[in-house]
C-alpha cells in the first residue's frame, strides 16, 4: 500500500466515511468529526504510520488535506 | 438576584473568541435591557451557545426574575418542538442566525447576536415563587423532565465551589463544556460570583483555535469530563507548556483510577492543582470535591462533601452504613438539593419535594478517613461524554422510529450497546440514534440478536446481555 492510500483508509475507517467524500474534508464538516472522530483519527494515522504525533500536530490537523501537508513536513511521510 | 455585577462594574466579566467583551457594568446593563423588555415574571428558552450573547440573557433572566430553560443550541428540532409544546415558554433567546427558524415569532430586540423572540403562546403555566431556572436532565433524548432550581439552590452552590476551589477575581476559568450543561454553568455561576473573567468559547480543546485562545489571554483554568481527560492524555497535554494554567477540575462521570493519577501527579509536578469532584444536576451541580493536596494520596476517590453538605450510605433496607468499605446507595443532604422535577408545564408552581435530600442513584462506599469512591449506578443510565443518556429513553425513542421493533439498549459509560432484533437494520439504526442523540458514532454499537431475552415477567434481562460487550467490574 503506497502512503496516499494508507492516509485514506486510516480516514474512511476512523470517521466511516467513503473515498470519495475526503477531499476537501474539515473538521466538524461531517458529524463524525468532532473532538471525539478526531482522537480515533489520530490514532489511526499513527498506527498506520508508525509515528507519535506532537500534541500541535494533532490540533493543527484541521483538513484532509492539512493532514497531509504535516505528515510530510514533520513525520517524513512521502506521498 | 443572584450575583451583584455593580460590585465589580469596570472589570470584564466575559471575554469571547470572537473578540466581544462585556464588562461586569456591561453585563448589569444588557441584564436590565432584556428585563425591561420582558417586563414580566414568565418562562424563556434560551438556546445556548457558548457565546457572550448567550450569557448575558441568561444572567439578565436569572437576575431579574425571569426563568430560563438552558438548552443546547442544536438540539434536534422536533425535540425542541416537545418542549415548547409541553412549557409554552412566553419567549425565546436564540442566536441570530438561527431567527429564520422561527418566522412565526415577533423580534423583540437584538443583542450581542442573540435575539429576543416573543412566542405568542397564548397560555402561560403558573410558577413557583422560589423556582430560578430549569436544566436538562439527560441533554440531547428532548426529554421533557427538567430539574426545578431555586434561587437559594444556585446561590448556594456557586458560594460552595467558590469557597472550595478558594476563587477570586484573579481567576480566568476557560469554557471547555456547554453552558447548559450544569457542570459548565456551574463554572460560569461560581466565577461571576467572585468577580473573575471568564473566557468564553465553543471551540474543543481538539482545535488549535482553543489553545491559541487559551495562550493569548492566559487561562487559568478549565473543567472536563472523563472524556477530556483521555483525550488530553491522548493528545500528549502533558508535554504542552501552559504556565498560566493553576486549576484543572474534573465532573460528569468517574474518571479511571488510573488516569486520576497521572492527572494528580502532572499537576504536582508542574504546581498546579487538579480536583476531582462530583454532583448532579439535581443537586443544582455539586456535592463533592476531592481537595487537590489529597489527589495522589486518594486519587480513584470523588472526596467529601462540599461545605454546606453532608454524605451518608445507605443499604437496601435503608439503614445508615456506618462500617468503611462497604458498598451503599449514596445520600446527599445540603441547601443545594434541588426542589424536584417538572415534566410538564402544570409542575412549574411545585414547591420543594425533596427538603435538602437527594438520593443519588450511585453506589459508593467510604474510606477509613471518610473519602468517597463511586463504585456503580442504580439507575439505567449512562454517561456518554459526560452527558447523561437515560436508557429507556433511548429504547423508546428507536421502537417509537422503528415501528416498536424490539430494542434493549445498555453499555457502560461512553460505549453505548444496543440491542436489536433485525439485522437490516443495524446502520439505519445507529445513524439515527446517533444523529438524534448528537453522539459520535464511535459511542454507539448496534448489535442484532435473536431475540431480546425476558424473563417470564415480560422484563428485559439486561444482565443477559453483558456478554457482548465487557460491562466494568
Amino acid at each position: 500500500m503506497t502512503n496516499a492510500e494508507k492516509y485514506n483508509q486510516a480516514f474512511c475507517e476512523a470517521l466511516e466515511i467513503a473515498e470519495d467524500q475526503l477531499e476537501g474534508l474539515e473538521y466538524q464538516g461531517i458529524e463524525q468529526w468532532d473532538s471525539v472522530g478526531h482522537m480515533g483519527l489520530i490514532a489511526a494515522l499513527e498506527d498506520a504510520f508508525d509515528i507519535m504525533m506532537d500534541t500541535d500536530d494533532i490540533i493543527d490537523l484541521s483538513s484532509y488535506e492539512k493532514g497531509k501537508e504535516i505528515l510530510a513536513g514533520n513525520y517524513e511521510i512521502a506521498f | 438576584m443572584i450575583w451583584d455585577f455593580q460590585k465589580y462594574r469596570s472589570d470584564i466579566a466575559i471575554l469571547d473568541e470572537y473578540g466581544m467583551s462585556l464588562t461586569y457594568g456591561g453585563l448589569y446593563e444588557e441584564g436590565r435591557r432584556l428585563q425591561e423588555a420582558i417586563g414580566r415574571r414568565c418562562l424563556a428558552f434560551v438556546l445556548c451557545r457558548n457565546e457572550t450573547g448567550a450569557l448575558a440573557g441568561y444572567t439578565g433572566m436569572l437576575n431579574g426574575g425571569i426563568v430560563p430553560v438552558l438548552l443546547n443550541s442544536q438540539l434536534d428540532r422536533s425535540l425542541l418542538d416537545n418542549l415548547l409544546k409541553a412549557y409554552y415558554p412566553a419567549f425565546l433567546w436564540v442566536p441570530e442566525d438561527m431567527r429564520e427558524q422561527f418566522p412565526e415569532m415577533g423580534l423583540i430586540f437584538s443583542s450581542n447576536r442573540y435575539c429576543l423572540l416573543k412566542t405568542g403562546y397564548p397560555e402561560a403555566y403558573p410558577m413557583h415563587q422560589d423556582l430560578a431556572l430549569l436544566l436538562t436532565t439527560s441533554g440531547s433524548t428532548g426529554s421533557p423532565k427538567l430539574v426545578r432550581q431555586s434561587y437559594k439552590n444556585v446561590l448556594v452552590n456557586a458560594q460552595a465551589i467558590a469557597e472550595y476551589l478558594a476563587l477570586t477575581e484573579a481567576e480566568r476559568p476557560i469554557t471547555t463544556l456547554p453552558m447548559n450543561y450544569t457542570y459548565g454553568l456551574s463554572i460560569i455561576n461560581s466565577h461571576l460570583l467572585v468577580g473573575a473573567m471568564l473566557l468564553v468559547t465553543d471551540k474543543s480543546l481538539a482545535q488549535k483555535e482553543f489553545w491559541a485562545f487559551f495562550q493569548e489571554k492566559g487561562a487559568t483554568s478549565f473543567g472536563g469530563v472523563p472524556y477530556t481527560y483521555e483525550m488530553l492524555d491522548r493528545m500528549r497535554f502533558q508535554r504542552k507548556d501552559l504556565p498560566s494554567l493553576r486549576t484543572m477540575t474534573q465532573a460528569g462521570g468517574k474518571l479511571t483510577p488510573e488516569l486520576h493519577k497521572k492527572f494528580a501527579e502532572y499537576a504536582k509536578e508542574t504546581h498546579k492543582k487538579f480536583v476531582v469532584m462530583y454532583g448532579q444536576c439535581e443537586a443544582t451541580a455539586r456535592m463533592g470535591y476531592l481537595p487537590a493536596e489529597r489527589a495522589i494520596e486518594k486519587y480513584g476517590s470523588m472526596g467529601i462533601a462540599i461545605p454546606g453538605g453532608r454524605f451518608h450510605l445507605i443499604d437496601e433496607a435503608g439503614t445508615v452504613i456506618t462500617e468503611p468499605g462497604i458498598t451503599g446507595e449514596l445520600v446527599y443532604e445540603g441547601p443545594n438539593v434541588t426542589l424536584g422535577y417538572a415534566e410538564r408545564g402544570e409542575d412549574l408552581v411545585k414547591g420543594d419535594e425533596r427538603n435538602g435530600v437527594l438520593q443519588t442513584g450511585d453506589m459508593a462506599k467510604f474510606d477509613s478517613d471518610g473519602y468517597y469512591y463511586i463504585t456503580g449506578r442504580k439507575k439505567r443510565f449512562l454517561k456518554i461524554y459526560g452527558n447523561r443518556v437515560n436508557l429507556d429513553e433511548v429504547d423508546c425513542l428507536v421502537k417509537e422510529k422503528f415501528h416498536h421493533m424490539p430494542c434493549a439498549s445498555a453499555g457502560v459509560d461512553d460505549h453505548m450497546v444496543l440491542f436489536i432484533t433485525d439485522g437490516g437494520l443495524v446502520e439505519k439504526v445507529e445513524k439515527y440514534v446517533s444523529r438524534t442523540l448528537k453522539l459520535n458514532p464511535a459511542a454507539i454499537q448496534v448489535i442484532a440478536i435473536e431475540e431480546i431475552p425476558k424473563n417470564d415477567a415480560g422484563k428485559i434481562r439486561y444482565t443477559e446481555l453483558e456478554k457482548y460487550y465487557s460491562p466494568k467490574d
